[in-house]
């Protein structure tokens, strides 16, 4: 509190109000509070089966989370992700069976690593597009595929389990580099490489530019329909690893489950993460952190004998509380 | 209502008498290619089954004129279908006023989180989402719950009156209700009102928080009338249903004319594209069963998700010429 009264001179900011204070190290302090109760509460938690549980249960959300906190710093929101995970989830094992098209194991795998995120990424072009081309408000544009994603991935595998054993394709999600988990490594990966893209790009400043005030952005000759048709892009392509990191832990791809619900958990991460929804601040590290409270949140209730269900109600009250936070702090 | 839809003056109006035309391509579609197409069988089995999609229809249709949303729709109607079946063996209208009081309670929650709290609708609904399917999990102990039979609960949902089923008359009933007190009383154009800009409403002195609070309630209680309808209708109270309610009513505002940014649409056109996305279903049973091609039921979502494509390129199109019109 003393350091922002230093840093900032003028009456009105003297000190800090206790929800400006709760806005920007709120979803810290939870997740400080979370690991403490934890450590005293919860047995076993400090080991490495519990770490491991909760880094691979978090990792496809916060890759997926990352996309979404892209879209939503341009004003926009992408429901399809979870859809996308399904399709890319469908696809893959498809290829490296050799069920599309006769491949050598060695290649089959390469290519259904790199061609579903491609497809991916290609659908979340397509939400760009409508988002750009036609003006259509994102939450219908990506309702669209949220709608049919799913579906073309039902379709595609007529409803059924894909199950698989490919130890060269499951790298991505049982593998270990030095002991740490691959999908672990490539969740860190993708949120370094957000937030370098965020403070150190042009196109990161142009996504804050866009959702900060999108007329004035348009003024200064950004180019609004490029930069949004990147992050709906990114988003695609990220849900799509996602999917591809989900089908591999479970050694079998469904394509009515993989992903399922998953807008909401990247949504609420996001949320609780602090970036504002009505867009213009993308905070990588706050939804790297607010999965991680989500999370645990979830893990301390079930590892304390609390339901599943209560957790959900648990879960909506974290969103609300989070949101009304953050607002009230921004107009403060 | 269909007179003003059959002169279209504005953009809204042209989507609208669309959906409508489309409607009856699809009916005439089906009628001259399947033989039973018509029978009153099938018709009176897809009214029933439906009505309570056209419910959660007319809800959100309410919520989206205001310039909301409301995705807790099919968790709240899953919620109280719980709630209707656990008090159903008391008598059946403890069973519906449990299952709507349910819906009316979710629904003035949402509304105090929207109205009052300033949270934006997407999200306070996407919490009570969660906490609704939460708290019907809990109540039912993670399992369907059976509804009582002999208190005459089941009527609801399966019996027909004057040749009619009575899901279909309640959905009616709404409906009727529902065009008078949006294009017909002053309530309604409060409600459009708020939806065209609430700064704006607020200096027209119009209570914009009650409004608010208002739509969500109604919303809210026609998903809990939903539940009560599906719970009475299978004959258990089911928490897991519901799932994607929300956006196949969405889906069906969108489809029947109405912007999402609020400020305009249309009961009359909703319930049309709420019977238009249905039927997409309808004919999709009677094409497998001429035993010529075989759709799994899979296709249903990608056929809903293309025409929900090609109803919102339309009317992307549509808006331009119109602003470039007016324009001119």
């Amino acid at each position: 509190m003393t350091v922002s009264a230093s840093s900032s001179p003028g009456a009105a900011t003297a000190s800090m109000s206790p929800l400006v204070f709760l806005s920007r190290y709120g979803t810290f302090l939870a997740f400080l509070a979370l690991i403490l109760f934890n450590v005293f509460m919860t047995r076993n938690f400090l080991s490495w089966q519990t770490l491991n549980v909760n880094l691979t249960q978090v990792a496809p959300i916060v890759i997926v989370a990352i996309g979404m906190t892209l879209v939503i710093a341009t004003g926009g929101i992408d429901l399809s992700v979870g859809s996308l995970m399904a399709i890319a989830g469908a696809i893959a094992p498809m290829i490296f069976m050799g069920k599309l098209f006769p491949v050598d194991p060695v290649l089959g795998v390469a290519l259904a690593l790199v061609i579903p995120i491609l497809i991916a990424g290609m659908l979340g072009w397509f939400n760009g597009f409508l988002v750009t081309n036609f003006r259509i408000q994102p939450i219908v544009a990506t309702l669209v595929l949220f709608i049919a994603g799913r579906g073309i991935a039902q379709v595609i595998t007529n409803g059924n389990l894909q199950v698989f054993k490919n130890p060269e394709f499951q790298f991505i999600a049982m593998g270990r580099i030095g002991g740490i988990p691959v999908q672990v490594i490539l969740m860190l990966a993708v949120a370094a490489l957000a937030f370098a893209l965020i403070r150190q790009t042009v196109i990161g400043r142009q996504i804050i530019a866009v959702g900060g005030n999108e007329k004035a952005a348009r003024l200064t000759g950004i180019p609004v329909r490029r930069v949004k048709l990147f992050v709906y892009i990114v988003s695609g392509a990220l849900a799509g690893l996602a999917g591809l990191i989900v089908i591999a832990r479970n050694s079998a791809s469904d394509a009515n489950l993989v992903g399922f619900g998953m807008e909401l958990d990247a949504i609420a991460a996001v949320a609780v993460g602090g970036s504002l929804l009505t867009g213009g601040r993308a905070n990588i590290i706050g939804t790297v952190l607010g999965a991680f409270v989500i999370q645990l949140v979830r893990y301390t209730l079930l590892a304390n004998g609390v339901p599943d269900a209560a957790a959900l109600v648990v879960k909506a009250g974290l969103i609300v509380a989070a949101v009304f936070i953050q607002q009230r702090a921004s107009k403060a | 209502m269909f007179p003003a839809i059959l002169k279209p003056k504005t953009s809204g109006d042209l989507a609208r008498l669309c959906v409508i035309v489309a409607l009856f391509g699809l009916i005439a579609f089906g009628a001259l290619r399947y033989d039973n197409f018509l029978s009153s069988f099938n018709m009176l089995s897809f009214l029933r089954y439906n009505s309570m999609f056209c419910l959660i229809a007319l809800g959100m249709a309410f919520v989206i004129i205001s310039g909301g949303i409301d995705l807790s729709v099919g968790a709240v109607a899953a919620m109280a279908s719980v709630c209707a079946a656990m008090l159903s063996n008391h008598s059946w209208y403890a069973g519906l006023a449990a299952g709507v009081g349910a819906g009316l309670a979710a629904g003035l929650l949402n509304g105090f989180m929207v109205a009052k709290m300033r949270i934006q609708p997407f999200i306070a609904t996407l919490a009570m989402m969660l906490a609704a399917y939460g708290t019907a999990l809990l109540l039912a102990n993670n399992q369907s719950v059976s509804v009582s039979y002999e208190t005459g609960f089941t009527i609801i949902g399966q019996d027909d009156f004057l040749g009619f089923p009575i899901p279909a008359w309640i959905a009616l009933a709404a409906f009727v209700l529902g065009w008078i007190v949006l294009e017909r009383r002053p309530s309604g154009r409060h409600i459009l009102a708020v939806g065209d800009g609430e700064m704006t409403a607020k200096l027209m002195g119009l209570n914009v928080d009650r409004t608010l609070v208002a739509v969500y309630a109604i919303s809210g209680a026609l998903a809990g009338l939903a539940g009560v309808i599906l719970a009475s209708q299978f004959g258990a109270g089911q928490p897991t249903e519901g799932i994607g309610w929300e956006l196949f009513a969405i889906a069906s505002v969108v489809v029947g004319g109405t912007l999402l940014t609020g400020g305009s649409g249309s009961v009359g056109a909703t319930l049309a594209g709420a019977l238009l996305l249905s039927m997409v279903f309808n004919i999709l049973n009677f094409e497998n069963g001429l035993g010529w091609i075989s759709l799994s039921a899979y296709w249903q979502s990608v056929i809903r998700g293309g025409f929900l494509l090609v109803v919102v390129v339309l009317q992307a199109r549509l808006n331009k010429h119109s602003h470039e019109g007016a324009a001119a």
